[in-house]
Parts: C-alpha cells; structure tokens; sequence
C-alpha cells in the first residue's frame, strides 16, 4: 500500500533502503547523515516484526568493512556516512570497486557544502571518478527513495559498490514521498570465491581488467537506460522567447537552478552522475544556444563536459565555495536580486556554545586558568568540546579531523623536542570517548611507542553527544536498544602501555580534582591519560548512570546580597548566567545544577 | 482549486534552539499538506542545537523547486525571539509579515557582557514592515507551561496568513485535527489551547 508523507531525505532514504530489502546497515554517526540509520532501525513491516538489523560502527572504515562482508554474505547492505567519514573509509572501498558485490552495496555520502557543522566542504563526487563507483545524486526526498532502492538493483546488475551522494539540504528538508512495500527477496547461499574476493596482486590484475568493462557498461547505462527508468530527465521548456538557454544540473543544485531559470530554459537533470553521459550531454547540447551547468562545489561536471568539447558556462559566474541557493544563481547568471530591507540597529552574533551543566566545562575551565599562567598546547579534536575554543575559554590550539588531537599532540612535542623547548611547553590533547574509540586508540599506541611526553584527556561524557546522542561501544547499548558489553577505556589505555599510575579518573565538574589530575600528569614523565567520567548533561540516564551518577536535580541561585559583581562565574561561559551591567544572576530554567558557579565564587554568592 | 498556487509562498521560522520551532513547522506544514499544496521544509542540524540561531524554512505551491528561502523572498517570518527578528529581517519581502514574539534570550556575548542586547528591535521593525506582536510568553504561562509559546506564536501566526486571499484555505485546515496527530497524547490539550490563545 503506497502512502503519502512529508520526509526528510534521511528519513527516505531509510525507506528507500527498507523497500529494496536490506538486511544489514552500519554507520558512525555524522551530520547530515546520523538519521538515515537511526529511523532505519525503527522501520517495521505491518504485518510481522519484519525489520532492519543496524548497527553502530567504531568509525566508517569499519562500517563499510562490515557493510562489504555482509554483501560477499549474499545480502544486501547499506552504509552510511559524512562526507569527511569517507576519507577513513576510502581503503576499502577503492578495493571493493574492483571486487564488486555480491549482494547490493550502497555508500551514502552526506556531503556539507556551506559547512553547516562540519570542517570542510570537500566534493565527493570526486570520489566516484577516483574509485569509478556508479554514482546516483537525488535532488530531492522522493527521489532519495527512489535512488536508494534502484541504488541496490544496480549494485547488483553491474557488480559495484554504489555512492548515493546526498548533501545537507536534500537530507535535512522535508518534501513529500510516496512510499511502498518492504520487497522479499529470495534467500540466498554463500559461494566461496577467492578470484573475485582475495585481492592479491594476481586477482586484482584481472579485476582491474574487467573494471574498464564494467565502466564501459555504465556508461551505456547513463546515457540510455537511465533515461528510460526516469532517473535523468530531459525537461523541455513551456514557455520560450530569444535564445534557447540549457541547463544541465544534478542533486539540489537542480531545484536552485530551476526557480532561477524558471520555465523558459530546458533542463538536463542527471540523477546519475558517475559516469557521466557525455554523448547525452552532447545531443542536449546541440539543441541549445546557450548552455550552462549549475553545481554546489568543484567543477565536477563541468570539468568533463569541457574535456569533451563542449562550450558551456559553469564556475567562471557560479560560486566555487559555499552552498547554493536560487537568489545566488539568479545574480550569478542574470545579475538580478530581490530587494531586500536592513535595520540600522545590529544584531549581536549568537554563537553556539557548551550546554549549561556541561561536564566538559569545568575541565576546560582549569585548562584555560593554566593557560593564562604558562605555556601549554591543546589539540584538539571532533565534538562538542571544539567548543572549548570559543572565549571566553579560549582552550585549544587545533582541530582537524576524528582522532586526531593525540597525534598530533604527539608530533607538537616532537617539534618542541628538537628544537629544545620541550621543558618549556606542557602539550595536551583533548578527545571524546567517542572519538577516541573512533580512531584515538591508534595515536594513544603511538605516542606509548614512540616515548611521547603527552597529557591525553579523554573526555568521557558516556555517549556520541554532537550528533545527537547515539549509543558507542563505550556506552553498554547497540543501536537496536540491546545491552552490549562496554569498552573499559582505563584498562584498555593500559593495555597499550600507559603506567596504570599515570591513568587518573576524575569527574570534570569537581574542579579541585580537575586541577590535581592536571598537576599530576604535568609531574609525570611519558605519555599520561585523564579520563573526565561524567555523562553529558543532555542524556537520558540509563540504569548504571543512576546508580554511577545519582539522578539528583537542583539549581544554583545568586544571592544578590553576597554577590560582588567580580563576575567570576560570568567568565565560566555557562549559558545559564547572565550579567546585565549591575547584576549577576542564573537562569533557573537552564540551570542544570552543575555548582560549577558555586565552586570559583569567591564569596559564597550562589547557593 | 481556484486559488492560485503557482507562486510559491515562503515562511521562515527562526527562533533559538530549544524554542520548539521545529514542532511548530511540523504541524504548519502538516496544514498547509492537507489543504493541497506540494510543501518542502528544510531545518538546519548540528551546531546550531547548541544555543544557537535555528531556523525552518517552509516553501509551498503547486510544485515547489528550492526547499529554501533567499533574500527579501519571505512571505512570513515567525520570531520566536525579538533578536532573531531582526537578524533575518533581510529576508522578508518588503510586503511581507512578521510576528514577533516579545522575547528576548540573550545570547553569549551578551552573557559575557561583551555586547548589550539590541534596544529599539520591535519600533525599528514595526517601521519598516508589516510587524505583529505577540506576548506569547505572558500567553503560555497563563496556560500553565512556557514551553507552550512556539503554539501560541503558530496560531497567531497562522490566523494573520489566512486572512490573505491566497491562503484562505488554511481556514479550513482542521488544526486542532493535527496537533492531536502530531503532538504526544499528554500535551494534546495544552497545544491546542495554546493555539487559539493568541
């Protein structure tokens, strides 16, 4: 039965998936992919428990090492992740794209362009040229079902892995989807395949061959069959004064460069787009004066439709950087905008900040307090704690990409090593537990081995808390709900050769034992490890947090009357207090009681 | 249908994250569904749950191509804070409406007491465009929960929309019908309240 609803494109591509009867996904969570899996694991048949088995992954190399295991396995399997994630995942998927399948493999790309909330916008679209993966891109939330479930079929029909490349505004916006029925598919038998599956030198020799083949069966597809099945479309114009204007678009880009060309240009909309139909680009070409391509990001189409020979206008008018919009490519092309009205008085910035009651504040509080009294570095790495960069902590010196902070901290003290500072800068890392079981494990291995003199902070708040507050395997759940065993993250430290007495656990809102196990490992040669165990303020609390953490709720209060107006708890950054020039006080319905306040006011002015 | 749905209209709902903004798109576009446009929502995730600027773009039409809104192309900006207001007041058509809910959150910076919040937001607005006040805080608490303001502000603002010629229709959108559907069964009451408090 086909019903109407109002989607998202991660909520269609989970239906999308659902349909086309996968039996395994897994993911690490990253915005603007985490939802795809989180309602995938909530899609049930009506009629039975008929459901998808997801799961969380360290991080996207492992994921889609788990995803392509289950397609040798015989089933069809999804991964999915954000655009930086497929940087970890690129070794085995490089491979794979030789190998092939053997159930349906489908990699989601959620792409960032504007960089909403991520480090950089970088095309992934390239990645289909590098690897030569077939590429489908949805423009929109019913054809994110719709790619997704023929993304399956064709994985299937050409032996590849296939890149769903979505971006930020086609999985976060909502538009309206037909939906169907969970297909059934046949069960299948494992075959043993080792010329298909070992990628030895001697195997991928032929696998490389036959890859041209597939290439070349790709392409045959894009340029006719892709038409028939709908998924590239040749709109015609309705409407049609002086030159013929073409435009040749894929993914949201198209929905912008529709409203800004309007009914009177014709259309190449490509929903695949590795490999590019270039003999269909050059029919739809010969029908227009004037051609243009419009895509968010790098010259991906363009770059290929000019190495073919055919004169069209790209980013020589529309924006290299940033995301689109309809206005930018109507004053790119046309030169017009709509007017608009500004006021004289200036709207002050409202940025994001640590929630009120935030474990990591009083850890970053003493590392800024310690920074304002001697040298020391902070890398740092991906999560809320990036956060800790902003003033007034000011604590962080990097931030580049999961897993990173350690060892990089590591390389820092090497720099400071040779050149004979090492004495006079203390260098730190910060990392979530999440990012830490990510890729961190790997550096901490690396700074024990190779003798670093590293204060790692791993900052356990007992959950994925950026994204959204997904399950890791530190946390004791699996995204199905289901009690799992938990990482024991002091011992596994040890385990990698950090001295146990050089593991210190400590809870992060305690700013005395903050400051001691600061000191301590300042004191301590080689590579130290603090642990901050304390769960982020926005979780749901599951048994072992109660009986760890207790459940007790309170609010802090200014006594005005004691309060001097030092505005020392001001410079906490806590959301929660707020000075309005002649006086101090907390805002009950955000505090969440953290007595972090409490704790650096000199003159006992808030209970 | 007779109206004309061809032109697409735009409403942007900006507020700060916490304020219930996306729940109040969930049901308008719900409504303006049901009363027979083709609707696209898009909301922006990530950073800016942490405290900052959010905001939910809502386009409809008989088929509606960009799911957001660029400069001076609003129809309807909801204000769920007066500061947010005035930041995406370059967004409004100059024909357009807002509604303000007479609310201020300080953000960071103000916190700090690096900078003051803005005076004068709601007169400079009120000049400029066609500006509807709404105590929807005062409102919500009469009801018995503040979290209630992001319905208040809806309704108020859902009622000044029908009146165009262009969206009537939404006059007959059984509201109430959809924020029992959408709402959990505990605050059912208090919503619909809130919605035709205003």
């Amino acid at each position: 039965m086909s019903k109407k609803q109002l989607l998202t494109g991660n909520e269609a591509v989970a239906q999308g998936a659902y349909e086309a009867g996968i039996n395994f996904a897994s993911a690490y969570p990253g915005t603007p992919s985490t939802e795809i899996l989180e309602n995938l694991s909530q899609l049930r048949d009506e009629t039975d428990d008929n459901h998808v088995y997801c799961e969380w992954a360290p991080n996207e190399k492992v994921a889609l090492e788990a995803a392509i295991g289950a397609s040798v396995g015989g089933v069809r399997s999804m991964v999915t992740m954000k655009h930086v994630g497929v940087n970890v995942a690129a070794d085995p998927l490089f491979t794979n794209a030789y190998t092939g399948v053997t159930g349906g493999l489908v990699l989601v790309s959620a792409d960032d362009p504007g960089m909403h909330s991520s480090q950089n916008e970088q095309d992934n679209r390239n990645y289909a040229t590098a690897a030569r993966l077939l590429m489908l891109e949805p423009s929109d939330s019913q054809e994110s079902l719709d790619f997704a479930k023929k993304a399956f079929e064709l994985s299937e029909h050409f032996d590849t892995p296939v890149l769903l490349r979505m971006t930020t505004r086609v999985c976060h916006s909502k538009s309206i989807v037909n939906t169907g029925e969970r297909i059934n598919l046949p069960k299948t038998t494992y075959k043993k395949n080792i010329q298909k599956f070992v990628a030895t030198p001697a195997n991928a020799k032929v696998l490389r061959e036959q890859l041209k083949d597939r290439i070349k069966a790709m392409y045959e597809y894009a340029c006719t069959e892709a038409f028939a099945q709908g998924i590239s479309k040749v709109i015609e114009p309705t409407s049609q004064s002086g030159k013929k204007i073409g435009v040749i678009s894929a993914g949201v880009a198209y929905q912008y460069a529709k409203d800004a060309f309007g009914d009177s240009a014709s259309y190449l909309k490509l929903g695949m787009t590795f490999p590019l139909p270039i003999d269909a680009i050059q029919d739809f070409a010969k029908t227009v004066d004037v051609l243009y391509v419009v895509e968010e990001l790098d010259p991906y189409m363009e770059s290929q439709i000019k190495a073919a020979g055919i004169d069209v206008i790209g980013k020589s008018v529309i924006p290299e950087s940033g995301e689109l919009n309809a206005d930018i490519v109507r004053q790119a092309v046309f030169g017009e905008s709509a007017e608009n009205l500004k006021s004289a008085i200036e709207a002050v910035g409202r940025p994001p900040a640590m929630c009120a009651g935030c474990p990591h504040r009083g850890l970053f509080y003493q590392l800024a307090k310690l920074q304002k009294k001697q040298p020391i570095m902070i890398a740092g790495d991906i999560g809320c704690y990036t956060l800790g960069s902003a003033p007034p902590l000011s604590a962080l010196d990097t931030c580049f990409c999961m897993g990173g902070s350690i060892s990089s901290a590591h390389g820092a003290y090497m720099a400071h090593k040779s050149t004979g500072r090492e004495e006079d800068i203390t260098v730190f890392s910060v990392i979530g537990d999440s990012t830490f079981l990510h890729t961190g494990i790997n550096s901490l291995m690396n700074s024990v081995y190779n003798k670093s003199r590293t204060i790692n902070i791993i900052l356990d708040n007992r959950i994925t808390a950026m994204t959204g507050q997904q399950q890791n395997p530190g946390t004791g759940y699996t995204l199905m709900g289901e009690e799992t065993t938990q990482v024991d993250i002091p011992l596994l430290c040890k385990s990698i050769g950090v001295a146990e007495n050089q593991i210190h656990i400590i809870n992060p809102l305690d700013l005395n034992e903050s400051e001691q196990a600061i000191q301590a490992a300042m004191a301590e040669d080689g590579v130290s490890v603090i642990i901050t165990r304390y769960p982020c303020v926005l979780k749901r609390y599951s048994a072992q947090d109660k009986t760890e953490f207790g459940v007790e709720q309170k609010v802090c209060k200014v006594d005005n009357d004691k309060c001097k107006l030092c505005k020392i708890c001001v410079g906490t950054g806590c959301p929660a207090i707020v000075y309005s020039g002649d006086r101090v006080d907390i805002n009950a319905g955000s505090c969440n009681g953290c007595t972090l306040c409490q704790q650096v006011c000199p003159f006992d002015a808030i209970i | 249908m007779s109206i004309n749905k061809s032109a697409a209209g735009s409403i942007l709902l900006v507020g700060v994250g916490g304020q219930g903004t996306i729940l109040a798109s969930k049901i308008l576009s719900q409504g303006l569904m049901d009363a027979g446009f083709d609707v696209k929502m898009s909301e922006i995730h990530g950073m800016s749950q942490r405290g900052g600027s959010v905001s939910t773009q809502i386009r409809f039409a008989d088929d509606v191509a960009s799911p957001i809104i660029g400069l001076g192309e609003a129809d309807l900006i909801i204000a769920f804070e007066k500061m947010e207001a005035l930041r995406w007041l370059d967004h409004l058509k100059p024909s357009g409406t807002m509604i303000i809910n007479n609310f201020e959150i300080p953000s960071v910076p103000i916190l700090l007491g690096e900078a003051k919040y803005p005076e004068g937001i709601i007169a400079d607005l009120k000049e400029k465009v066609d500006a509807k006040v709404v105590d929807a805080a005062t409102i919500a608490d009469n009801l018995g929960n503040a979290k209630a303001m992001n319905i208040v502000l809806l309704g108020a603002a859902v009622r000044a929309i029908s009146k165009s010629e262009r969206l009537q229709v939404l006059n007959d959108i059984d509201w109430d019908h959809i924020i029992q559907e959408i709402v959990k069964p505990q605050f059912v009451e208090l919503n619909i309240k809130a919605f035709h408090a205003a």
